[in-house]
């Protein structure tokens, strides 16, 4: 009985030991140093040995009956959707704390912290946004960074060309990002999957390569400056331009070149909690109840009368949108834009935050947009690991929980006399195929 | 004198497109039998580049000098590396997601293709790497002033190009294995029903689209001599863009794509603007799919409840 399981369990790591040696051993094991090579094949043998043991340790912790368990209740979890019972407490008090905590951060914080903070702000905002395109309406958009980058140079190329400024640019961004959204939704509504992805990837290359290359208006590969922002006129900055008024000197505070950071992150703060508020609005309405259903089934939804087109360009201007808005935080932060922040890593790491965030939360997304951006920052050592750990997270993530780690509860409606008449389903579970 | 530009754009474009179709085979071939663009396979061409240079280092270091001899063993030990990655990676990023949404297999690949870009990155460093030039000197047309040249590299990529195609054809149409795969192509479930193992035949799409890609990957390194960590990113866009215009799912289609789509961005290049060459292969990709998503040699696919 023991060496009729422990045979195939050799013979699966002798393979996955052969394999991983193939993987691992020229691109690691020999680094290529001009035209010859240095030996660091150790390197590649503990990599197989270690790939390999955990192999086998999955395969073991499988055998045993507890084990099994686990992997039937991963298997079980897929599927089915929990409904709100309509006894939920409401969490008002939870989100006004958190509300007054986030409002008064930048009174403890200091300046690294809170730029570190303005920067995970940043990506809850393209995550809510992407949130909507690929999380609720299920269209895998790989171009996100292209909006973020069109709100981005907006106001570096506005100021520059039209004189406009911070307030107006978080106005006008909003607008022109999702124009550009429907310009990329046309020809992709007909698409599906991995079609859409292509083509999305394609657009973002080419806003991107536009943005590098056209040197008269953008300014290629030098980038843009951005100006910093000012509020009701007044500036930041320590000495007032000819005629304006900088804010310390109305207020007859002492200068602080924080109150700029200060300013970001406030306003950052309340656009993402209106985001916040306007997504979790949609999402109970008949709009965004159609998002998800389209998700689940087009060809379904499209015979019982659903307009796949309307519903299809609404999530993909509405996500635009949102990454427009988030661009422009980023250059009125950053002071400069250039196009080397608009790569496909960015709507790489956008669309991480969305899938570790369960495609769909916006709890979820938000939580993983804070762990992203916080992380590294704290695991510096690990910089270069960063892209690496978030393709094995992305890929784990898939097989283990293809729709994300917390199990979104639907709303349902109730009829208002029958909540005294006795206890609702708990929850119902409809199988969606 | 201009026609000599023009030929000259031509026999480029052509070098390039036989490239470009070697890789969009790989796309072709995965999407024909699963439905599903493998959006890793640009990185595995990316990695056979690498796996290739350093083939050649460690032949060098061995002692051996023929170019011919060293050629053509570089060629066959980076297919076979670079086809254990393809089917590493049917193993890991496909296999356990089928039958799950249908999200979830593009957004692993996505994970796979950031893991190899990343995991190169870290082992081999970020710059570039090289390879010496095995062969030079060219085939000249014209007078010394004005002339069209195809450099001898360029021949060996025709004619490897060639070789290649030629095998995989005949493995697609007269063996057990490629019956196995066309089959499995019209219909996976009526495939499986007459006892054709279809999760073999998957793995094996993936494995055969590695090699090719890796046929790819070498000539390309050997013609220009250098590569980075991200050049599987635009060379797999393309490569796409060649299987969609040739039609996915059909081999000729990703040949006749490819060479297509090459000399088109050739003409591009040479006439209209070097900058922009990969804004014309993406907006010829947008346009394509919009118009016509089948492609050339496609037929439209009706969807069925």
């Amino acid at each position: 009985m023991q060496t009729n399981r422990l045979l195939p369990l050799f013979k699966q790591a002798l393979l996955t030991f052969t394999v991983s040696l193939i993987l691992f051993g020229p691109i690691s094991g020999l680094v290529l140093e001009g035209f010859s090579f240095r030996n660091e094949l150790t390197r590649a043998v503990v990599l197989a040995a270690i790939v390999t043991a955990g192999r086998v340790a999955i395969s073991l912790v499988q055998m045993t009956s507890l084990g099994q368990a686990l992997t039937r209740r991963m298997a079980d979890s897929g599927v089915g959707v929990t409904v709100m019972t309509g006894t939920e407490k409401s969490p008002v008090l939870i989100l006004a704390l958190l509300f007054v905590a986030g409002l008064s951060l930048p009174f403890f914080a200091d300046k690294y912290f809170l730029g570190i903070a303005i920067l995970a702000l940043i990506y809850c905002l393209l995550g809510l946004g992407l949130n909507i395109v690929v999380g609720l309406a299920g269209l895998l958009d790989l171009g996100f960074v292209a909006f973020y980058a069109v709100g981005a140079y907006l106001l570096a190329l506005g100021s520059q060309y039209l004189g406009l400024g911070f307030w107006g640019a978080l106005i006008i961004a909003p607008l022109l990002a999702g124009l550009f959204g429907m310009v990329l939704a046309f020809p992709v509504l007909k698409m599906h999957g991995d079609y859409l992805a292509i083509v999305t990837l394609g657009f973002g290359e080419i806003i991107r390569l536009v943005l590098n290359n056209w040197l008269d208006f953008t300014g290629g590969p030098n980038g843009a400056p951005v100006p910093a922002p000012t509020v009701f006129g007044l500036e930041f900055t320590r000495t007032a331009k000819q005629g304006g008024v900088s804010i310390h000197d109305y207020l007859g505070i002492p200068y602080s070149a924080d109150y700029k950071f200060w300013f970001i992150y406030l306003v950052l703060f309340l656009v993402v909690c209106l985001v916040i508020y306007a997504v979790e609005r949609l999402r109970v309405m008949p709009l965004g109840r159609m998002w998800e259903a389209l998700r689940e089934d087009e060809i379904a939804c499209r015979s019982l009368g659903v307009n796949h087109v309307f519903t299809k360009l609404t999530a993909f201007m509405l996500g635009a949108s949102t990454g427009g808005l988030a661009g422009v935080f980023f250059a009125v932060h950053q002071g400069f834009v250039n196009p080397t922040s608009f790569t496909f890593f960015e709507s790489a790491l956008i669309l991480a935050i969305v899938v570790l965030g369960g495609l769909g939360s916006t709890v979820g997304v938000i939580a993983a947009a804070l762990v992203l951006t916080i992380l590294p920052e704290l695991l510096r050592d690990f910089a270069e690991y960063r892209v690496l750990i978030f393709g094995v997270l992305m890929v784990v993530m898939m097989i283990w929980k293809p729709r994300g780690l917390v199990r979104i509860k639907r709303p349902a409606f109730f009829p208002s006399t029958t909540t005294d008449a006795g206890p609702l389903p708990l929850t119902a579970k409809a199988e969606v195929a | 004198m201009d026609v000599y530009i023009l030929l000259q754009q031509l026999f480029n474009g052509i070098t390039l497109g036989t490239i470009y179709g070697l890789i969009a085979v790989g796309y072709t071939m995965v999407y024909g039998v699963i439905r599903m663009i493998n959006f890793a396979h640009g990185d595995v061409y990316m990695v056979s580049a690498y796996i290739a240079a350093i083939t050649l280092a460690v032949l060098t270091f061995f002692g051996i000098q023929s170019a011919p001899f060293a050629l053509i063993s570089v060629l066959v030990i980076t297919c076979a590396v670079t086809a254990v990655y393809g089917w590493a990676i049917e193993r890991v990023a496909y296999r356990p997601l089928r039958g799950s949404t249908k999200l979830a297999p593009l957004i692993s690949a996505i994970g796979i293709s950031l893991m190899l870009q990343s995991y190169v990155q870290i082992s081999q460093g970020a710059r570039d790497q090289g390879v010496p030039t095995l062969i030079s000197g060219a085939f000249r047309f014209g007078d010394g002033v004005h002339f069209a040249q195809i450099t001898y590299m360029q021949t060996v990529i025709l004619f490897a190009s060639l070789i290649a195609m030629g095998i995989l054809t005949y493995v697609i149409n007269y063996t057990r294995i490629g019956r196995e795969c066309r089959a499995t192509q019209q219909n996976i479930r009526m495939s499986a029903v007459l006892g054709v193992n279809t999760d073999r035949i998957i793995s094996t799409v993936f494995v055969i689209g590695a090699a090719t890609a890796a046929v790819g990957g070498v000539l390309v390194t050997f013609n220009y001599g250098s590569f980075n960590f991200f050049i599987g990113f635009v060379m797999g866009i393309k490569a796409f863009t060649a299987a969609v215009l040739g039609g996915i799912g059909s081999l000729p289609g990703a040949v006749l794509g490819g060479i297509l789509l090459g000399l088109t961005e050739a003409l591009f290049a040479g006439y209209v603007s070097t900058d922009y060459k990969d804004v014309f292969a993406f907006a010829l990709l947008i346009t394509l799919l919009f118009f016509r998503p089948y492609g050339l040699l496609g037929r439209p696919e009706i969807q069925k409840v």
